[in-house]
């Protein structure tokens, strides 16, 4: 089964390397409305991003993207903000883990950070492991594997859940049946 | 086969796996704290899952933000604790019993040859007494809970072998600030760390967890000191480092980054506001022994706050047995109750725009400790002693060698 996932156009926010998730989420705002905990996404490094960030907007990166803590709140409020996808030239493992769990695309693309312009409008494909610029340029990106391809097309893992909600409700099953549900099969 | 992947085969049912390979393992425990155990267990109330697939292989602990320092901590703190009632978790701990992964391992909730999975960064921790474990969002810790399992891509593993014994002044803290600067996340992201050799194995708990603990700060999914001192035959390695103990010195790690690290005699004379010791990194026995070694009977120098945190009420009952809280107390600390005290953020200590701090915790990211204007540095419970004292960032030997050189003539 093919998957399927629009390609995304947008306006890229270049960022450095080593953007941690104490940066992407601060700590200080832990209990704050969600609200306020958006207004202060990347503020200590791009305070002008949390106010003008677009819906559709794509944030290109440098090394290790996301390191740091496991809060997920670090890819959500990205994607609350309405970052469509993020590209950058590593990413940190849990970061990466928890984006495609929330159904936000993250794309490793060596070298990437010195070829794309600040409010750049560049395009990215997905499934395919692309990201074209502006000038018409194409830049390999790793492939994302199909198991997450599948989870990012459904919307991350939630959707999953209430499947196995509706096993458990419909008497679905032994432990091993539920696993079939999981991801990576 | 590496440690990882013989657990990782174990966990999922097969006799062999390799690098790169996706499984789906059943895990042995699960961790959370209080900042995420209403996240994940709301979210499965949500969604309607109304039982967990095992609710005795989980732990709550509540570490972060205690006792709550506002009234929305309260609210949502009330939420994990009607939550933890409403799924069954037995294996519950209040406020003050510690940061969780030092409980976890107190508890023994966590065993040689697991797999454990928490919603914190700093489970790679329980490598320290040879787990495999890390950290994973909330969203994946509701899957997790809901069916037992997860899956895992096999990591490739590092090997590093360690030999010598630390030299006077230095300890687990200068070891894994040095694979910092010369591993790094360009190596060890999303690999294992193995640590094997001679000395891997006469490290003390406390050196082991505190380099696991920080493994995840170079990106490792596993950080692991396996039984055996020697790298089992035909495990392959993507790559292997050796480290001689005793050549290493006291290590600091400058702002705003964990890999940013130099010798501490490179950033003595640095004037520093506050100094923290504590946290799942270095908050531990020792490391208040370590810290007591220098501080007894001296005063911390004025204008420098120093606060103290132990990482569990065991360690805290013990230090106050041997008399070691009295004595930091007496040079001028703060010594507040167990927890993670300032090392996220969240409460206890925040600084200003300026201010600069040397802690023993494991992040000196920009903002982590309040402004983002604030400067973090990262070292030793000794350096950190030895900076309270100096109210500048100094070289623990020094006053090692005063201490010693009273001994011989007292």
């Amino acid at each position: 089964m093919s998957v399927q996932f629009p390609t995304l156009r947008g306006k890229v926010w270049l960022l450095g390397d080593n953007i941690s998730t104490d940066v992407l989420s601060p700590g200080p705002y832990v209990h704050a409305p969600n609200q306020e905990r958006l207004r202060h996404v990347l503020e200590a490094v791009r305070p002008d991003f949390a106010p003008k960030v677009q819906s559709g907007d794509l944030v290109v990166a440098g090394r290790n993207f996301g390191c740091g803590s496991s809060r997920e709140s670090a890819p959500q409020h990205l994607k609350d903000l309405g970052v469509a996808a993020v590209v950058a030239e590593s990413f940190s493992r849990i970061f990466a883990r928890n984006a495609i769990a929330i159904g936000l695309p993250v794309l490793t693309c060596a070298g990437v950070r010195q070829r794309v312009r600040d409010q750049e409008e560049i395009a990215v494909d997905v499934v395919l492991g692309a990201v074209v610029l502006s000038d018409g340029t194409a830049l390999a990106a790793e492939r994302i594997p199909p198991e997450m391809l599948t989870v990012l097309s459904n919307g991350g893992i939630v959707p999953m859940l209430r499947a196995i909600a509706q096993a458990h409700t419909h008497g679905g099953g032994t432990s091993e049946g539920r696993d079939e549900d999981g991801l990576g099969r | 086969m590496t440690w990882a992947e013989q657990i990782l085969a174990a966990k999922s049912g097969r006799d062999r796996v390799q690098p790169g390979e996706y499984v789906v393992a059943r895990l042995d425990g699960f961790m959370m704290h209080d900042i995420f155990a209403a996240d994940v267990l709301g979210l499965l109330d949500e969604v309607g899952i109304a039982r967990l697939d095992d609710p005795e292989r989980v732990t709550v602990v509540f570490d972060h933000m205690v006792p709550a320092p506002s009234v929305a901590a309260a609210v949502h703190q009330r939420k994990a604790r009607e939550l933890v009632i409403r799924y069954g978790i037995r294996h519950f701990h209040e406020i003050g019993r510690g940061v969780s992964h030092q409980v976890m391992v107190e508890e023994q909730r966590v065993q040689e040859g697991d797999l454990v999975a928490a919603t914190d960064s700093h489970t790679t921790t329980y490598g320290g007494v040879g787990a495999i474990s890390t950290g994973i969002g909330s969203t994946e810790m509701a899957y997790a809970l809901a069916t037992g399992t997860l899956w895992f891509k096999v990591p490739e593993s590092v090997l590093i072998r360690l030999e010598g014994a630390f030299a006077e002044g230095t300890s687990g803290k200068d070891l894994i600030l040095a694979l910092m600067q010369t591993v790094g996340s360009d190596v060890a992201q999303a690999r294992s760390l193995e640590f094997r050799g001679p000395e891997a194995t006469s490290l003390t708990l406390a050196d082991r967890l505190t380099v696991c603990n920080m493994g995840v700060e170079m990106g490792a999914k596993f950080a692991v000191f396996p039984p055996g001192a020697h790298d089992p035959q035909e495990a392959a390695y993507a790559a292997r480092y050796t480290v001689d103990l005793a050549a290493l010195q006291p290590m600091v790690a400058i702002p705003h980054h964990v890999e940013n690290v130099r010798p501490v005699s490179e950033a003595a004379g640095t004037r520093i506001d506050q100094v923290f010791i504590g946290s799942c990194t270095n908050g531990r026995l020792q490391d208040l022994r370590d810290a007591a070694s220098l501080l007894a009977g001296r005063r911390v120098a004025p204008g420098v706050r120093l606060i103290v945190v132990p990482a569990s009420r065991e360690i805290y009952r013990q230090a106050a047995g041997e008399g070691i809280l009295d004595a930091l107390s007496a040079a001028g600390a703060i010594v507040e109750g167990p927890g993670c005290g300032p090392c996220f953020g969240g409460h206890l200590g925040l600084l200003a725009p300026g201010e600069r701090c040397l802690g023993t915790h494991n992040r000196n990211f920009q903002g982590r400790m309040g402004s983002p204007d604030a400067e973090i540095y990262l070292a030793s419970p000794l350096t950190a002693a030895a900076t309270a004292i100096a109210g500048e960032i100094a070289d623990p030997r020094a006053l090692l060698r005063e201490l010693a050189a009273k001994e011989v003539s007292g």
